[in-house]
């Protein structure tokens, strides 16, 4: 199993940095150039949430998500890959953990590279993308000292869970609307990949926003975040694009977004062609099917809990957007609206008069309120297309 | 294991530290650092005391002051990030020099730039006397979920192969005189990923091919169970509680 691999030969700085050296640079790097060259790509040393940057209770809940985002991701896994999840997942990581550190050059002696998230879900899928941007996370903050190890948490569902999860759903959503062709993935990996990188720092604003350290204006944060992240998702998006172009080109099977895109295989027969019969696969295992109810409760525990110790933590303190409005009178021309009667307006319950315990009330009746519709939601779906499965199985059977 | 199964920041040594389970130095390294980021940034004696006692682990580890300062170095432009706060925070200014500075912005600069730098040195030692495997199997006691922990394992064995055939592919490209100075050659730069992401994945289904006819059915056997006596847990245990100590101290003082 374990084929021997030979001595390493990257420099250590090089390894331990993250960067390789330009065309030409044999030499072993010294500390001045490992300066220079750190200095020369700041946006991938400080997207690594470090230690100190974010409370320590914000820490903890965002610890609490990414936690529960691991154990989604790694069922969800295991249904995509089965028992092959840990050599494939682990590989594709170290794909993930290679390719940022290969310099795309822009322009006059700056570069920029890949951050990974998005290309990791347009090729293998929102849940082992998640599992493996976020080892690479946990193996640079253990083994690099890249990113606090408080930190994690934050770091994981920013980098891991956000860019995933929102390129996937993007990915998807055009897939589905636009004409199926290899074109459209591309085009529409293009999109997922720009969107994804200004979202993760979106969320990293609104973590800032509930536990930064240091009071800056959110709307300087989220300005000069969205701005930068704008600007390193064109590059992101581009380097995406072009990256799944050339594996579609190869091997179209091996890209989850692309999946479905296959075309029937055709047999010649007596000069008319006929569909191919299906090669015999063996399905695998179900696995999901037993304990839908214990994720389920747990999901809800979780939340739950999150949303009454957020909410009580968070207090009554205004956030940071309403500090903004409040700093420049915006929240004078402000009308309350409509439902600033009901008894959840402002995030808190009549009748209870402790700010944060009615916070904390507020939040706990809400994900109530949500869960039971989302479940009413899936509840119907699950219905329909039961139903409308049970409609197309009919035919095919008494065609047979 | 073979050569190119250590990381670059181990450092082989015998000293006490090197020789604690994994498990429970990790167990104190995390809890330390949770001290220390809870600790209120107004206590500036007590990041100093912090630091200390890490000068002190890091004696007993046998860990060169030069080395530990090297590495802290990763740090570099998150510094810069926490220069620019003084600048842009609110609240009243003061003026140092001819600046107008923040007065919140400098404490939350120090607050940074403090629980960062002990966060990295912490780990940084962490890294410089546990070697790959004993975190591995550290991480595994602390009960992280075995599929992630191989996953982990696989990303970390596998992970100077595939960085090897990347570097294989830029000999290929350059001694073909191509060399990237622009967007325009963005093209042939992804069509490189590309290929190296088939070739991981191939790799991946070999590997698992050659597990399964070796008998894998989808969990690692532990050969090697770590196990921590209460002395030694009480004693990678005596850093987090120190601090702890200092913690409570910078709390109530």
């Amino acid at each position: 199993m374990h084929q021997p691999s030979p001595q390493c030969p990257i420099f250590p700085e090089i390894l331990f940095s993250n960067l390789r050296p330009g065309i030409g640079a044999t030499t072993l790097p010294t500390t001045t150039s490992l300066l220079h060259k750190v200095c020369n790509k700041p946006h991938h040393r400080t997207v690594h949430v470090p230690d100190g940057f974010i409370n320590a209770p914000t820490s903890a809940v965002t610890g609490l998500v990414a936690a529960g985002a691991l154990a989604v991701s790694l069922r969800g896994a295991r249904r995509e890959l089965d028992e092959r999840t840990a050599p494939l997942a682990g590989l594709v990581a170290a794909f993930i953990f290679a390719v940022q550190m290969l310099n795309f050059p822009v322009a006059a002696g700056t570069s920029g590279h890949l951050l990974g998230g998005a290309l990791a879900a347009i090729l293998v899928g929102p849940y082992t993308g998640v599992l493996c941007v976020s080892v690479v996370l946990l193996m640079q903050g253990l083994l690099f000292a890249d990113g606090g190890l408080t930190a994690l948490g934050v770091n994981i569902t920013v980098m891991a869970v956000v860019t995933t999860v929102v390129a996937h759903a993007v990915l998807r959503g055009l897939v589905k609307l636009l004409p199926r062709g290899h074109r459209t993935v591309t085009a529409a990996s293009f999109t997922a990949a720009l969107v994804s990188v200004p979202a993760a720092a979106v969320a990293f604003t609104l973590l800032y926003a509930v536990g930064g350290t240091t009071e800056v204006a959110i709307g300087k944060v989220a300005t000069a975040m969205v701005g930068v992240h704008v600007l390193i998702g064109i590059g992101e998006a581009a380097i995406t694009a072009l990256t799944v172009g050339a594996v579609i080109a190869v091997r179209p099977d091996l890209v989850y977004g692309a999946r479905g895109l296959q075309q029937r295989l055709k047999l010649r027969v007596n000069g008319e062609l006929v569909d191919a019969p299906a090669a015999s696969r063996p399905e695998p295992a179900p696995v999901a099917s037993r304990s839908h109810h214990k994720l389920w409760i747990t999901g809800l525990v979780t939340s739950l809990v999150l949303a009454g110790f957020v909410s009580f933590y968070a207090s009554a303190s205004p956030d940071g957007l309403e500090k903004v409005a409040h700093d420049h009178g915006i929240d004078k021309a402000e009308k309350e609206h409509r439902y600033a009667d009901s008894p959840l307006a402002d995030y808190g319950v009549k009748d209870v008069s402790d700010a944060r315990l009615s916070g904390g009330l507020a939040g706990v009746i809400g994900v109530g309120a949500t869960v039971a519709a989302g479940s009413g939601v899936f509840w119907v779906v699950r219905r329909r297309r039961t139903a409308a499965e049970a409609v197309e199985a009919a035919p095919s059977s008494q065609a047979l | 294991m073979g050569a190119g199964h250590t990381h670059r920041l181990y450092r082989h040594g015998h000293s006490p530290v090197h020789a604690l389970p994994p498990h429970t130095k990790l167990a104190a390294v995390f809890a330390f650092v949770v001290v220390v980021v809870s600790t209120p940034r107004e206590a500036m004696w007590a990041f100093a005391l912090y630091a200390v006692l890490l000068a002190a682990v890091a004696s007993v580890a046998r860990v060169p002051a030069g080395f530990l300062l090297k590495r802290l170095l990763i740090e570099v432009p998150f510094v810069a990030f926490a220069v620019l706060m003084p600048f842009v925070a609110e609240g009243e200014r003061v003026d140092v020099l001819g600046l107008s500075l923040s007065l919140n912005g400098l404490w939350g600069a120090w607050n940074v730039l403090a629980k960062g730098t002990l966060g990295v040195a912490a780990s940084v030692l962490l890294a410089a006397t546990t070697e790959l495997r004993e975190l591995l199997l550290g991480l595994q006691r602390l009960k992280l979920p075995p599929l992630l922990v191989q996953i982990a394992s696989f990303m970390i064995r596998y992970g100077d192969v595939i960085t090897d055939e990347m570097r294989r592919m830029r000999i290929a490209r350059e001694s073909r005189g191509f060399e990237a100075r622009g967007i325009r050659h963005w093209g042939v730069l992804a069509k490189s990923a590309g290929a190296l992401f088939i070739r991981s994945y191939e790799r991946g289904e070999r590997v698992h091919l050659a597990m399964v006819s070796r008998g894998y059915a989808g969990s690692m056997p532990v050969i090697d169970e770590v196990t921590a006596s209460r002395a030694q847990w009480s004693y990678a245990l005596t850093l987090p509680c120190a601090a702890l100590v200092v913690c409570l101290l910078g709390w109530t003082l």
